[in-house]
């Protein structure tokens, strides 16, 4: 049965309590800095970023249980597809956009 | 099982082979979501300056209120997480009991998403005040409308359950509605970081 519905595959209940402390410690690093304001602007948005991008990969790896070696091939693919296409399409939205915010500057 | 044409381990092939098509399917309609919620984040990104005069994510945003819908967003990941963990263990109970709790977070968080839009409408800070405010309005309430279909889809298989038991279809169903819940999770991640934290700074 576990191979037929592939939830067999998950790695169990220490998984996903291992991915709700990480993730729990990676959301309060971001709103502590903000709330208390313990860094500098750029320094606090830099760090809500990295957090941002580690918490991403936690859960892709906690909770979607994302795995290289046993995630099929064809998902892997997709989701880098997918990634690929975000990357191009907000990142030639936000460079064509903010630069023609600059270029409209009076 | 019953159909006796087949030898029941082709049986059992051929059903593992469908579901394995859906998971695949389900997995490919993820990644297309995961495409329009990365465009409505590039949309807010650049509106974010077009306030029109109106107030700023500094005057409307309560870090307060945020944090606690993110808790309950993760919290519930976590929970459908002892969801999945249950129903390859075969207990149903706990599958059903775990499915409430993850559907009650929800609706907590659903109720204060609510009071936060209703409240902001009531102040004058509705989707038609500024493209910042569209823009704010469209993003976080696709998730939100995302967050409530997830919702419903937990209610049919609590009842699929409660009625059939685990069967290899609904423990199926099962393991992509838990995709689909962990992929809001991730979304909300990206709605803190980009819409509220920095809003607030």
């Amino acid at each position: 049965m576990s191979d037929a519905t592939r939830i067999g595959e998950g790695p169990g209940r220490r998984s996903y309590l291992v991915g709700l402390v990480l993730a729990l410690a990676l959301t309060a690093i971001p709103f502590a800095l903000v709330q208390f304001r313990l860094a500098g602007t750029t320094a606090t948005v830099v760090a809500i970023a990295l957090a941002a991008l580690v918490q991403v990969v936690v859960h892709l790896r906690f909770f979607l249980h994302i795995d290289f070696h046993k995630t099929p091939r064809e998902n892997l693919l997709a989701l880098f597809f997918a990634g690929f296409l975000i990357f191009v399409m907000v990142g030639g939205t936000l460079w064509i956009m903010f630069d023609l915010h600059y270029r409209m500057m009076p | 099982m019953s159909d006796a044409a087949l030898p029941a381990g082709l049986e059992a092939e051929a059903t593992a082979e469908r579901i394995e098509d859906k998971a695949f399917g389900f997995w490919i309609y993820l990644m297309t979501d995961g495409v329009i919620f990365a465009l409505l984040f590039a949309t807010y990104v650049v509106m974010t300056v077009g306030t029109a005069g109106g107030p700023t994510g500094a005057d409307l945003f309560n870090l307060t209120h945020t944090f606690g819908e993110t808790m309950l967003l993760l919290v519930s990941s976590a929970t459908f997480g002892m969801a999945s963990v249950a129903a390859r263990e075969g207990d149903r109970r706990a599958v059903l009991l775990w499915l409430v709790v993850t559907a009650a977070l929800g609706v907590g968080f659903v109720i204060m998403e609510g009071l936060e839009f209703s409240g902001m409408i009531a102040q004058g800070a509705g989707p038609d005040r500024s493209g910042f405010l569209s823009a704010f309005f469209t993003l976080v309430g696709t998730h939100g409308a995302h967050v409530s279909v997830g919702i419903l889809c937990i209610l049919v298989m609590l009842a699929q359950i409660a009625a059939r038991g685990l069967t290899p279809p609904v423990a199926s169903r099962l393991f992509r509605l838990g995709l689909f819940w962990h992929f809001l999770d991730i979304v909300w991640i990206g709605i803190f970081s980009i819409v509220y934290l920095p809003g607030v700074l």
